[in-house]
Parts: C-alpha cells; structure tokens; sequence
C-alpha cells in the first residue's frame, strides 16, 4: 500500500521521533511510504484558540498538499496524533465554510476521509494488530481525549500493545480524565491544567508503569513535563515509537529523546 | 432536586453577594487561582463527581435504548427551537384557558418586577420557594428582599446556601462544598427556631430542617417555583424533584407563581416519556424521578386558586440567534456534565462566576449576557469574567458524551471563543495572543516554513544535548512552572526524511 505520513507539525518540530518510527514501522510491514513537501499542520490550534478565519490559510495548505490522495497517489494518508486526524475529520471543513470557502470545505472532507490516526490504519486498514514489535518494558496506556471521543479508536491501540513481545500493560487509574493540556489551555488556564496533569502524573506512578504511550505526543508532552518534574523516572513514548521497536532496532530512551536516528538507516 | 453525594468535608467558601448572578467573580483563571488551592474542596469534589458519575453510567448502560433516547431528546429540543414563538403562544392560550395567567418577563429586571408586583397584590411578605435555577438567573430572592418580601427557598441545600448567605457551586447540589459541621454551624446561626445542641448527625440535621421548614409551609400563602418543562398542547407545567419540598409548595399556597425559560417549553404531552426517562438517570443517577408535580392551570378546590406562569426570555431569544450557540438552550439542567467535566472537579462551581457553573454555564452565561454581540457585553477576551469562561475547557468532550440531549459543548465553546476574541460589530483589538496566533498562521500555512522553523528548533536541541529546559521565559513560564519542557531534537523530521530517502532506504 502506498501511504502518505502527516506528521504534524508539533512532532515535524520537536518529537521527530514519532513520525520516524510510524515511517520505519510501515516501512517494515512492506509499505511504501511518502511524505509529501509542503505539509505543514491541520490548523487545530487556530481553530480551538478562537482564530477561525487564521485557520483558514493553514487548512488550506493541508488540503492542497493531501489533496493528490483524491487522484490516487496514495491509498490512505497516516498522521501519528489523534488530535490532528480528529481536526481534520471534524473541523476543517466547517471551519472553511464559516470563512465562505465551500469548495476547500469539500476538499477537506474528501481528504479527511482517507486520514487516518496510526492505531486505525494499522487496525482497520491493514487488518493488523501484530507488527511484530518488541518492548521489553512495563506500559501503561492514556487514552487522550480526542482518540477516545473524537475519533472513537477503542481499544485498537491497546489490542496493538498487546501483541508486542516483552511487553506488560498495566491499568491506568482514571484513565479516561483529561490530562489538562487542552492547547492554549495550558497556558490560559496554567494552575487548573497544572492541577490536571498532577493528577494524572500521580495515576501513571500509581499504576505502576515504567512507560506511558498514548497516540499523540502533545498530550504526552504535557503528561512527561509533570513526570519529569517530579522525578518520576517514568517516561513518555509514543505509540508508534513502541510499535516501531523491534529486537533488532529497539527502542532506546537517548535515541528517542534527542535524535530521530537517521545514521541508524 | 438533590442527590446523597455523602457529606463533603470542605472549609467554608467566602460568602459573596452578586450584584449579577451570572456575572459575580473575577475571572476564571483568577478565580480558580483561589479555589485550586483549596486540597479539601477538591478532594471532596472528586469524590463526589466520582460518585455520582458511577451512578449514572449504571443507570445509563442498562437501557438498551439510551443512545435512541438521547437521539430523540436532542430532536426534540431542536423542533423546540425552530419553532419556539408558536410553541410560547399555544402555551399561553392553553394555561389561560385553564385558568392561569401568562406574563411575558424579556430581562430579569421585568421577570422581578412581575414578581414583586404580585406577590405584592396578595398581601403576602413571607413566600415559600421550589429550588429554580431561573429566580437565581435574574436574583429574585434579592430583589423580593428589597421589597421587603422574605423569600424562603425551601430545598434543603438551597435553604443551606441561603442561610449562609452563599452562592450555590453546582446546579443540582448548591451546597456540594458544604460539609456536615458546616452546615450544623449554619443552622445554629441563622435558622430560626434551630434546636439547642444540635449535632452534625445527618439525620438530626434533616429533622431540624424539616420542623423549620414544616412550618413555613403551612403558613406560606404564595410559592414560587421554576419549571423543568412545560407542555404547549395541554398547558401543563412540571417540576421535578427529590425531596418532596417542591411538592408542598406547589399544592399547599393559595397563589403560585412559576419563572420559566421559555427554551423549557416541549410540544406534546407524549415528549415526557423521553425527557422524564433522560433527566433522573443523568441528574441523580435515578431510574424514576421521586416527586413528578404536574399541573395544567387552576383546578378549582385543588391546589393553588391563583397560578401565575412568567415567561423569562433575559437573554435566550439572543442565544437563539446563534446557529450554534443555540444549542445550549436545549439544556434540561441536569447537572451530568459538570459531574464529568475533569475542569470542574479541580475548580468547584464557584470559579465560573455564575449561577450556570461547569461546562454548560461556560457556554450559556456568555450567551444570556450577549458576550461579543451587538448590544450585549462586548466580546472582552479570556481576560474577563464572561469572556474567559468559554477558555475554561481543554475540549476534552466528557461533556458532550454525558450530555443527556447531545449539546455539542466542544464545539460551542470554540465557537464563542471566537466570539470572544472577535466580537461582532465591535473594532479588534489587537492582542498579544492575536498577534502570536497571526505570525503562527504565517508559519504553519507553509511546508517550507514550517521546515526553517523546525531546522531552528533542532539547532538549539544540538546545543542543549538533550537536556531538558527547566525554566523559559514568559509565556512559557507558564508551562515551566510545573512541567520540564520536553528535550529537543537535533534534527528535524523533514531533514531526517530527506536523509532517508537519498540513503535509499526503500
């Protein structure tokens, strides 16, 4: 199958990372991958900010650069955050009709029909829960907001997580509570969101777990910020960095923090 | 109506007198500054929310046909809204023509001065009152005080707010950050006729309650209650409680006055089956609702000789204007989306400055207020007290899910952020978030941009060597005090792609 990666623009920027792994990852299912020049971001935060008609020009790129979907060039495009694919399903389009654009409204529901978050394409697209990953590691999994109630993946993640060798999954405790990010949120709002993420950071030690993965990494940003803080030593990985780890390419905590590992090629 | 939550052990909140009971604190950020550090309040409120959230996913998850009643509430109320005029209209000539009077109240200054005047006609300086969240809307019980008229709220944790001289912090149990020694100081202090040596026994502390407000009741000459709903067709009015207090003022008076929404008006009497079904399992967690009142006008030597239905607008016809923020007058008031919302549980009610606290006061006191419309407040920003309360959310939807008639909270909240920051009519001021969110949109509406920003952040990741950054500068510290900020990476993914590609490596 050929697929296009979105990586978004938070993990173009600071978690290469997850857009490395989820290329590697199809890559090693025998896909052929593309990442289309020109890709920028999906306009989440403009829109969410209360900057609709900001949006608008950032939609519009997204759109042009995945429209070639519609023509064929790719089977599905893939972005590592379920967020994004969830602004792209639910937003931009009404966000484009708002500023009077129906024709990018149109486009951008065309496109967003053939988006997918990782956990659904590998899922509902490849038909694939094994991918052969191996993580030898104690994890526990945080739903994020927007793949639980926006794009409704269930537990296709954690049936992914299960299948990987060496791997423990251990409950999360509340684990379907926000963890306080929310975007400008975070910002706007800082000790309420500080407030969140404590709680949040506290259940994950609770739990017991080593590692904690989710499918977008700006939650995990926000969630890893607090376990850093408090000298937790538990990590943050994303999901398909953990899918991505084989015995032969594992994954490795300096590799994954600091460098996207292009020498490893 | 209220709901066992078992008894929070909080300290007590600042008593605060609204001169706007829909606009009465700080900001929410400035607000919630205050109630955040307050470990008891939110140990309490965890517990609290938790346990009635339990409560109702049990009650939910046993009916097959949940998701279908949810379907059928949300049409329901849609229908309501595009028609509502005419719906007001045969509401109007079917509570006259069994007897009632209809008066039409457009703000909550004409609401109370209906009220005053005829509370005022009956001779009356006492009235007994159902728990309505419409009087706290437009402050009537102040308003009658003036008047020099006592109004007795008779549900037990609104008579507990009363006499406290509080604020209620949620919309189905006022007095959640209330606990039981509390609430015992309360009536030692202010309840007149309160036993000597009253304990915090709960038991001994409902009896108290019940002898004071026994009495009340039947010496009361005039009640006023709000509505749950009210049928077009048959001009029948409800209220739906737990506690049986409502009832006593609804039969016992010889006048009764209802305040009601007009968004509360239902077409048929046959839509009760859906909404009596919808509002006790998301409210209380009930499978039935234990105190169903009904009544179509006057019946004569049964019940109140007087009724008097004012229809409050204060606001809703401006909501309804709003193709998307109109959604937020198909709420039925039951409360499950400010027992779900992760925001709440870490701020209490009293952080929203309103009588409409939780994710539905955050879309709906803009609203009634008009924040960022012609002739409302103007649209002031996440700086505000009204205009931050649509920023009080990270969009998580946990409201949304519960939400027993499907409002869309999420995305009426992003739409009145919009509002805030734009308003219409008004001149754009240029902010500092504005500004930031003008040059971002340059950046990130192009992929070579976006690329040079990218390369950037990787040259300051190769100096940092993976540490992680501990403190930065404003607006960051915002994020640093409480959170490391992540490693930054030494090469960007677009760079790393070109490198992958050229290595061959399919």
């Amino acid at each position: 199958m050929r697929i296009a990666v979105f990586a978004t623009c938070l993990v173009e920027t600071v978690f290469p990372q997850a857009a490395v792994a989820t290329v590697r990852l199809l890559e090693r299912l025998g896909h052929e991958v593309d990442v289309p020049a020109g890709q920028a971001c999906c306009g989440q935060m403009h829109v969410n900010s209360g900057y609709g008609a900001q949006a608008v020009p950032v939609i519009r790129n997204h759109v042009r650069t995945f429209a070639p979907v519609l023509d064929g060039a790719w089977d599905a495009i893939v972005a590592p955050s379920g967020s994004c694919v969830g602004a792209t399903r639910h937003q931009q389009a009404s966000a484009a009709r708002r500023a009077g654009d129906e024709r990018l409204a149109v486009a951008a529901e065309r496109v967003a029909a053939h988006t997918y978050e990782l956990s659904e394409l590998l899922v509902d697209v490849l038909g694939v829960t094994d991918v052969g990953a191996y993580f030898p590691r104690t994890v526990t999994y945080h739903p994020t907001c927007h793949s639980l109630r926006l794009l409704h993946v269930g537990d296709r993640p954690t049936r992914l997580l299960r299948a990987v060798e060496g791997l423990e999954l251990v409950d999360l405790p509340a684990a379907e509570s926000c963890c306080g990010f929310g975007g400008t949120f975070a910002l706007k709002n800082a000790e309420t969101s500080s407030a969140m993420v404590a709680d949040k950071a506290a259940n994950i030690v609770a739990g017991g777990a080593q590692v904690v993965t989710a499918g977008d990494w700006s939650c995990l940003m926000n969630i890893s910020g607090a376990l850093s803080r408090a000298g937790t030593g538990v990590r943050a990985v994303h999901l398909a960095e953990i899918l991505a780890s084989t015995r032969e390419h594992r994954w490795t905590p300096d590799a994954a923090a600091v460098r996207t590992g292009s020498r490893r090629a | 109506m209220t709901v066992p939550l078992g008894m929070p052990r909080v300290r007590p909140q600042p008593a605060t007198a609204p001169t706007d009971p829909l606009r009465w604190g700080p900001s929410f950020p400035e607000a919630a500054h205050g109630t955040l550090a307050d470990g008891q309040l939110r140990a309490n409120l965890r517990r609290a929310t938790g346990t009635i959230r339990d409560k109702r996913l049990a009650v939910t998850a046993e009916l097959p046909d949940w998701e279908d009643l949810r379907a059928a509430g949300s049409a329901i109320k849609t229908q309501v809204m595009a028609g509502l005029p005419a719906l007001l209209v045969e509401l109007e000539a079917n509570v006259t023509a069994r007897g009632g009077v209809v008066h039409w109240a457009t703000d909550a200054a004409e609401a109370n001065r209906i009220v005053a005047d005829l509370v005022r006609a009956t001779g009356a300086t006492e009235v007994v009152k159902v728990k309505s969240m419409a009087t706290q809307e437009i402050g009537l019980n102040e308003h009658l005080a003036a008047q020099g008229i006592a109004a007795v709220e008779t549900d037990l944790a609104e008579l507990i707010v009363q006499l406290a001289g509080d604020m209620p912090s949620h919309i189905l149990v006022p007095a959640i950050h209330r606990n039981r020694d509390e609430i015992r100081q309360i009536f030692t202090d202010a309840m007149t006729g309160a036993p000597t040596g009253l304990t915090s026994d709960p038991r001994e502390l409902a009896m108290a309650a019940r002898a004071h407000l026994r009495e009340r009741f039947l010496r009361a000459t005039v009640a006023i209650s709000g509505a749950n709903l009210a049928i077009a067709a048959t001009g029948t009015v409800a209220v739906v409680e737990s506690e049986g207090n409502g009832r006593m003022c609804l039969t016992l008076p010889q006048t009764l006055i209802t305040v009601m929404g007009i968004e509360k008006v239902l077409p048929t009497f046959t839509d009760l089956e859906v909404f009596l079904q919808l509002l006790p399992r998301s409210s209380t967690g009930e499978r039935m609702n234990p105190y169903t009142t009904m009544w179509s006008g006057v019946t004569p030597g049964d019940g109140p000789q007087d009724f008097h239905l004012v229809l409050l607008d204060n606001g809703r016809t401006r909501a309804l204007a709003d193709e998307i923020g109109r959604s937020a007058l198909h709420c039925i008031r039951c409360s499950a989306c400010l027992n779900v919302c992760p925001v709440y549980e870490h701020t209490g009610g009293h952080a929203y400055g309103s009588v409409y606290p939780g994710p539905i006061g955050a879309i709906l006191t803009p609203q009634l207020l008009g924040m960022g419309t012609p002739g409302g407040l103007p649209g002031a920003g996440p700086h505000d007290p009204t205009g931050s309360l649509p920023f009080a959310s990270t969009l998580c939807g946990a409201c949304y899910e519960a939400c027993p008639v499907k409002i869309d909270i999420p995305t009426a909240l992003v739409h009145l952020r919009e509002r805030a920051v734009s308003p219409a009519g008004g001149t754009h001021r240029p902010t500092a978030t504005g500004l930031a969110m003008g040059s971002a949109a340059v950046v990130l509406s192009s992929g070579s941009r976006l690329r040079l920003a990218a390369r950037a952040v990787a040259v300051v990741g190769r100096l940092l060597r993976g540490r992680r950054l501990r403190r930065a500068p404003y607006p960051g510290s915002l994020w640093t005090r409480t959170r490391d900020l992540p490693p930054l990476p030494r090469e960007s993914f677009s760079d790393w792609w070109a490198t992958h590609r050229k290595d061959g490596a399919r």
